[in-house]
């Protein structure tokens, strides 16, 4: 098509149907989207740079402060980092309330979401509701951390603060009463009218495209892609565990929806497991405050998807290199894919439907070269072809592995 | 003139319409916010709407320390506002520059960019303290009445 049939859209940096500085441009033709360009970057801060002038203590409260939302899942990811290469045991009890804590931060995410969504399809009751009944949630927040968000619950070796019995009965009271709204978010949500037919057949992602734009989370699970770091892969107390991967075939958005309100109940579940099977014994144990030269990645089931850490440390206080790989920059190449060819009028709830956090997302990659100030961008196929040549030349060949991996992915 | 600014000042303090603006948050303030127009607080009792465009807004709600990104697009927004216009800064970060002060790509608090009339700390700042810092401000438009300062 010629260029000067398409038209031209900027949605933000501030925008009415965006809650954060982004900025889309959409190349229309008519009422259809042709093309899209997602700028980001206007919340980026710099703080894995910060993160190496910091001592490892003061960057787990500075990387609680990548995304407000789930604060406890970055916090999380980088002290399971740090304590894998200090090689710190952590105690039973204190993995039991880090996981406690997590499941209840997905609750609070999950219903943010879900009234987020009610509210792009114009639907504010939803939002309303669901935010009323979220003070539930952050009530027992505020009550076991001592905070609505940004909790600073984790340290380095375990947590700071016990759970006492008053508390596990508020919690257990709470949850009930959330367990009875999920019910009926769950009947709005299967049986409504209006939300079915706004939502279904909307941002249509395959589980095929799911797989090869590598979705994540809620994102990738509607797509009927069994993933979930808190299974594949389990941390903190998440092995003894007894919970379901829920997944959904709709590959839309309003198969997004049922994932997480569906999500809502397990989560309850695993609340209730943990404060039955809470073990006894100390939080915390003592880590060094020079952490032994290493690094190590650590993984992590965000309400949003998988959260990535990366920490390289050289013997010092403080880290060499922090890399945050958040789960929207994971889901921002099936956004793409998901407004191409869709109306112009489907765009804030599919982009809020991969529940977007872009103050997680705005990192910055760039290679210097040796000695010269001119930076270079990889792309990725470069990057990819970079590493394999790499690994090459240290006698390891990825090559058929990458195969298999690929044919082990398609029988996921 | 009396009467019609005695009005003005009325209709002012009745009902200030909100923009928010996130300047590089890290969303906990923006939920709060949110929070704070929702049920359980209900700042609408106050008579204040959040608006989607800078042209309706009375008040810039302004979250997170000022990215070099946003720095133009925050003053742009700000000269969008129909005077009289007030800004207010929720949350630590908004205030100085919080955790973020410092950074390479950081400016520093709201006010290193655009004027400020209230700082509401915290981090986040929690709904009852962004109530407290509103009503604050609109009580502070009663006591000024209407001199038609900037900020």
């Amino acid at each position: 098509m010629r260029e000067e049939e398409k038209f031209k859209i900027p949605i933000g940096p501030q925008h009415p149907a965006l809650k954060e500085p982004e900025n889309f441009s959409l190349a229309l033709k008519g009422e259809k989207i042709m093309g899209v360009e997602i700028r980001l970057g206007y919340n980026h801060r710099g703080i894995e740079k910060a993160a190496e002038a910091r001592t490892y203590v003061q960057d787990v409260y500075l990387l609680e402060r990548v995304c407000g939302i789930c604060s406890h899942a970055h916090s999380t990811c980088f002290v399971q980092a740090v304590e894998e290469i200090a090689g710190a045991q952590v105690p039973k009890r204190a993995l039991y309330i880090r996981t406690l804590i997590a499941e209840l931060e997905r609750i609070h995410s999950h219903l943010l979401w879900l009234g987020v969504a009610g509210h792009e399809i114009g639907f504010d009751t939803l939002l309303m509701y669901t935010w009323r009944d979220r003070e539930i949630v952050m009530d027992i927040l505020a009550l076991l951390t001592g905070n609505r968000v940004n909790y600073g619950i984790n340290t380095l070796g375990g947590v700071r603060r016990d759970i006492n019995k008053e508390e596990i009965e508020t919690i257990n009271n709470g949850v009930d009463i959330l367990e009875e709204r999920t019910k009926y978010y769950i009947e709005v949500a299967t049986q409504e009218t209006t939300i079915i037919k706004r939502l279904s057949g909307v941002g249509i992602l395959s589980r095929e495209d799911a797989l090869e734009l590598d979705a994540v989370g809620p994102t990738a699970r509607a797509s009927g892609v069994k993933r979930d770091i808190r299974h594949d892969d389990p941390y903190a107390a998440y092995a003894e565990i007894d919970f379901n991967v829920i997944t959904d075939d709709h590959s839309d958005v309003y198969g997004r929806t049922v994932v997480r309100v569906k999500e809502l109940m397990e989560a309850y579940k695993i609340v209730r497991q943990c404060l039955k099977d809470m073990p006894d014994g100390p939080i915390t144990v003592k880590v060094p405050r020079k952490i032994p030269v290493g690094e190590a990645i650590s993984r992590y089931e965000a309400p949003r998807g998988e959260d990535v850490h990366f920490v390289k440390s050289n013997g010092t206080e403080y880290p060499e290199r922090v890399k945050v790989r958040a789960p929207t920059l994971a889901n921002l190449r099936a956004v793409k894919h998901m407004l191409k060819d869709r109306f112009l009028a489907d765009m804030p709830i599919v982009v809020a439907a991969i529940d977007p956090c872009f103050s997680c997302t705005d990192r910055l990659i760039s290679v210097e070269n040796n000695g010269s100030r001119d930076k270079q961008f990889l792309t990725w196929e470069a990057l990819r072809n970079y590493s394999i040549e790499w690994h090459r030349d240290k006698g390891i060949d990825f090559t058929e592995l990458n195969k298999n991996f690929r044919k082990r992915l398609g029988s996921i | 003139m009396e009467v019609v600014k005695k009005i003005m000042t009325w209709a002012r303090i009745k009902s200030p319409w909100i923009l928010h603006f996130n300047t590089g948050a890290c969303n906990a303030c923006d939920i709060e916010i949110i929070a704070a127009l929702t049920p359980r607080y209900d700042l609408e009792r106050f008579g204040v709407q959040l608006k989607g465009t800078p042209r309706h807004a009375d008040v810039l709600v302004c979250s997170g320390a000022v990215t070099r990104q946003i720095e133009d697009r925050l003053i742009r927004i700000y000269e969008q506002m129909p005077e009289p216009k007030f800004v207010v800064a929720v949350g630590t970060c908004a205030c100085s520059g919080g955790v973020f002060d410092g950074c390479y790509n950081v400016m520093g608090g709201i006010k290193s960019v655009i004027p400020v009339s209230a700082f509401i700390p915290g981090c986040p700042a929690s709904p009852k303290a962004i109530i407290d810092g509103v009503a604050k401000l609109l009580e502070s438009l009663e006591e000024k009445n209407d001199t038609g300062r900037k900020s």
